[in-house]
């Protein structure tokens, strides 16, 4: 645990110790660990002098914030109108039907988070779905297998180097 | 001093009033909710809306967050302010029809029906219990999570906080978890208790308290119970 408050008070530091850069604090921490631990956020309550209600608000408000562990990758499948009409609910089917979880959930190899969004703002492309950085256009549940088996050798390849 | 129009009569307001202020000042009664004079403003429940500015240009605001200008004309019970307090009841009715609160508020106002699901719930976000927490008990335990619908009330991480001291605040202060409706038609929405409501209280108690808080104020205890007495007289007598 040492290492990680210094760590998590490194982070703070790096901002001055000031209270208007809670969300990028969080963002770092968010990176750094892939969710928000419950110690991280009582180290940062602590440094900032910020009661730990307040930033339990911030972290659960934004979607991008995690209290639970995430997988290393997460897979954002869109549901919103027109990737809805495009077919983007059965895309979803399959990847729930691949990974084995439902929607929210991780994996138990923690590889992979699946989650759904409402809109990304490109429906022309529809239906989209998107994988940490990565944009898939025109999905059809065919590309799913391969989106999947891409992500997978990627990690593969890291780990080999 | 800031002169503005309540009601087409002059009102005198001070430096940093708010419109509900004013109001009470002049015995204008404005029903509120999520207001409490020992806590900030909130401006969650929308029961304490008034009508201000004249014509197309009129419009609702709640009088406890808008502060009293100079030249304002407000209006505390227009049509328009009552339907949409009206709705607004209906509304929290809908989320909670077990609260006592509401249910008082809904006899009132009169509202009769409840058109929207019923939820059930036993909190209407109205922040009571946060504000009180923080800026009364100066605890800040509990406070907002998530947002839209799953918008709740609770500790970090839902476990006991540690920094509560189980001063029960909250729990004195919300206007829902606590004062229970127990009304003779408890499977509908609406209880109108209040009005329709055969006084339960003399069969359970010989001193004639009270256990609803205000419910004495509508006088029907002390019409029935002569009525009452007569009755049980009768039954012991046959």
């Amino acid at each position: 645990m040492e290492a990680q408050e210094i760590k998590i008070k490194s982070y703070i530091t790096k901002y001055n110790n000031e209270k208007k850069a809670l969300i990028s604090i969080l963002q770092d921490i968010q990176e750094e660990y892939n969710y928000l631990p419950q110690e991280a956020l009582k180290i940062v309550s602590e440094t900032l002098d910020i009661p730990l209600i307040d930033i339990v608000g911030v972290a659960t408000f934004y979607r991008a914030f995690s209290l639970e562990p995430r997988g290393k990758h997460l897979i954002t499948v869109c549901t919103g109108t027109a990737c809805h009409v495009r077919g983007g609910p059965k895309i979803l089917e399959k990847f729930e039907d691949m990974l084995n979880i439902k929607a929210g959930n991780t994996t138990p190899d923690a590889q992979f988070t699946l989650e759904t969004v409402a809109c990304l703002g490109c429906c022309a492309i529809g239906p989209v779905v998107v994988v940490d950085t990565n944009y898939y256009a025109q999905t059809t549940i065919r590309n799913v297998d391969s989106i999947l088996k891409r992500h997978r050798k990627e990690e593969k390849e890291n780990e080999a180097n | 001093m800031i002169k503005l129009i309540i009601n087409g009569l002059e009102a005198n307001a001070e430096e940093g009033w708010t419109i509900l202020e004013t109001a009470k000042f002049y015995g204008l009664e404005i029903p509120t909710l999520c207001y409490n004079e020992g806590l900030s403003t909130y401006g969650g429940c929308r029961l304490c809306l008034v009508e201000i500015g004249e014509g197309s240009k009129a419009k609702l605001v709640s009088s406890c967050t808008y502060p009293a200008e100079d030249g304002l004309v407000v209006r505390t019970d227009t049509k328009r302010v009552i339907e949409t307090r009206r709705m607004m009841i209906e509304l929290m009715l809908s989320i909670a029809p077990n609260s006592k609160t509401i249910q008082d508020l809904a006899s009132k106002f009169g509202v009769k029906q409840v058109r929207f699901k019923i939820r059930n719930e036993e909190c209407i976000l109205c922040g009571l219990c946060v504000r009180m927490c923080a800026e009364q008990m100066d605890g800040r335990a509990i406070g907002f999570q998530n947002r839209g619908h799953k918008r709740k009330i609770s500790t970090p991480f839902d476990i006991k906080s540690e920094v509560c001291r189980l001063c029960g605040g909250c729990m004195y202060i919300c206007p829902v978890c606590q004062l229970r409706c127990q009304g003779p038609q408890a499977d509908t929405a609406v209880c109108n208790a209040c009005l329709t409501m055969d006084p339960t209280c003399l069969d359970y108690y010989d001193d004639l308290q009270c256990w609803m808080y205000d419910a004495g104020r509508c006088g029907t205890c002390v019409r029935e119970e002569p009525e009452k007495s007569d009755r049980k007289e009768q039954s012991t007598k046959q």
